[in-house]
């Protein structure tokens, strides 16, 4: 193996110690080592907004804290939920006294220890209320939405979430932004090849040499179809293909685009498929609002890319177009 | 009727724990044909924790129990963690006011212990989870006791249909959590969550029935 570590059972202590060394201008640690805060959380007067998730995704989840996005989040280990206790914790360490926004994903997991959370928090005096990201097209049909992941439409949806709650609104006003923001936003992925948990040793799944699997999740977790590679025009032609009907987007709709790294592709590679992305976009009629490219959401050391686009109105433009500033979002 | 001292009965939660310790590496060797491979430890860790913290005290089954699953919630996370956190947690508040524990209130436990679980997991009988374990033998204790059966062959039912239930898993489709997206390749494979649960319950009815003699 190729990989970079001290003790495999300790990397992600490893990683947060290093990563708070690094931001200190931005993030603090907590009492509870699995939680990192924004340094100025809780932010007086303002909803808090809390997201967590198991670690291996850099910069999701904690390179998302910071000014106009994430107050707190709750640390897993590798691939694995956070427990109940860390991300009741992130509520603690965000909350200002306007209750708290978690933003998190559709994992069985996390699902859970939201939910014990957040029963802990009502008991605690805190107001929590959740918006479950299930952004991903290729893991349910569409009559089965709320059995989708969530993927790297969770950065958007922190985006918008981060910017209503930085704007003044209540918890309601938050909650409802963060939910229309995922609703109007669909993903989907494409591995070219899989990742290994140094501490498991070995790929926890396989894509042959010469083939990419369609729809790949996170975790590895299988997609729609396999398929001979692909040229980068023609990957950005097949995600396009699920995502625009899936909506849909139309001709006229305004939308931002955010294509990801799964963690080895390189950022070059990455541009040559949003050029395509963007052409047939224009082609269709589609406005680009925004775009962002590179690694903003990925699964250790999985090659391959997703596709996000997101539908905009007035209100999420408003909240996209905030200045933000965390370790994997910087915006003037 | 058959009963037991609840402030006498922590061993009980001891007897739990070396469940879990001895069969650590059966149960990572399960989960690791269709999962992560990490059952056995993420148990072995949040069981030993709870040995650790339970050390030098006394304390009643309904304490071990509701230690053990604080221990689990606050410090395993994944799937498991909440599932048996729950799990237990319940176990623990059905049977904490009652100095003796009778038939009536280990089934009061069970059917706690189902609910909890079918409330944050949402899983149904059939969907390749611990319920497929923890249903049956909750449905089959119940059964007994109303046929007029005592405790301890209740037990015995609450053993079998565990058991039955734990095994039925291997000719199932996952149809929730990670293992359901490998769809009919989980199909063969006994479920993680349900060998755990069977080797609790069994646990747990064992050493009752050496409780009440």
């Amino acid at each position: 193996m190729d990989r970079i570590y001290n003790n495999p059972d300790y990397m992600v202590e490893d990683m947060l110690k290093g990563f708070v060394k690094a931001h200190k201008d931005l993030v603090e640690t907590t009492e509870n080592a699995r939680v990192l805060k924004y340094k100025n959380a809780p932010v007086e007067g303002k909803v808090g907004i809390v997201t967590g998730g198991g670690s291996g995704h850099k910069p999701a989840f904690i390179g998302y804290i910071g000014k106009n996005l994430c107050d707190a989040v709750a640390v897993g280990e590798i691939f694995s939920s956070p427990t109940a206790a860390a991300f009741l914790d992130a509520f603690k360490a965000a909350d200002s006294g306007k209750g708290v926004a978690c933003l998190y994903g559709n994992y069985a997991g996390d699902n859970m220890n939201v939910k014990m959370a957040v029963r802990k928090a009502k008991a605690a005096g805190i107001t929590v209320k959740t918006v479950v990201a299930n952004d991903d097209c290729a893991s349910a049909p569409k009559d089965e939405l709320a059995k989708r992941r969530g993927v790297a439409g969770e950065v958007l949806m922190w985006k918008v979430g981060g910017a209503k709650a930085a704007m003044g609104a209540d918890l309601d006003g938050v909650i409802a932004a963060a939910q229309k923001a995922i609703d109007n936003t669909r993903s989907v992925g494409i591995g070219t090849a899989p990742c290994t948990i140094v501490a498991v040793g070995h790929p926890n799944f396989t894509i042959e040499d010469g083939t990419m699997e369609v729809g790949i999740g996170h975790h590895g977790e299988p997609g729609i179809k396999v398929e001979p590679l692909k040229s980068a025009d023609g990957m950005a032609e097949e995600m396009l293909d699920i995502i625009l009907p899936d909506l849909p987007f139309a001709a006229g709709d305004e939308v931002v685009v955010l294509l990801s790294g799964l963690g080895a592709t390189p950022v070059m590679e990455q541009y040559i498929v949003y050029n395509k992305v963007a052409e047939i976009l224009e082609e269709k009629g589609l406005k680009i609002h925004k775009a962002y490219v590179g690694n903003y959401f990925t699964s250790l050391e999985m090659k391959g890319v997703t596709l996000t686009l997101m539908k905009l109105d007035d209100e999420l433009k408003e909240c996209i177009d905030m200045p933000a500033d965390s370790m994997g979002l910087k915006q003037l | 009727m058959a009963s037991f001292k609840n402030s006498e009965a922590g061993s009980i939660v001891l007897d739990l724990i070396k469940t879990i310790q001895t069969n650590k590496d059966f149960l990572s060797e399960v989960d690791g044909k269709i999962g992560d491979g990490d059952h056995g430890i993420n148990m072995n860790k949040g069981f030993t924790m709870t040995e650790d913290k339970l050390k030098g005290k006394t304390y009643s089954m309904s304490e071990g129990l509701s230690i053990l699953g604080a221990t689990l919630l606050e410090d395993i996370g994944g799937s498991m963690g909440p599932l048996y956190g729950v799990l237990f947690d319940e176990m623990s508040m059905a049977s904490e006011e009652h100095a003796d524990v009778d038939a009536e209130v280990f089934k009061a436990m069970v059917e706690g212990a189902v609910a909890g679980v079918q409330d944050i997991g949402n899983a149904q009988v059939g969907d390749k989870t611990l319920l497929d374990t923890l249903i049956p033998a909750s449905e089959a204790y119940a059964k007994a006791l109303e046929a007029g059966k005592d405790f301890s062959a209740a037990l015995d039912d609450f053993k079998a249909a565990a058991k039955a239930g734990w095994q039925s898993t291997e000719n199932m489709v996952a149809k929730i959590g990670r293992a359901s997206r490998l769809g009919e390749r989980s199909r063969g494979v006994l479920d993680a969550g349900a060998t755990s649960c069977y080797l609790m319950m069994n646990s747990l009815a064992e050493s009752i029935q050496k409780l009440i003699g």
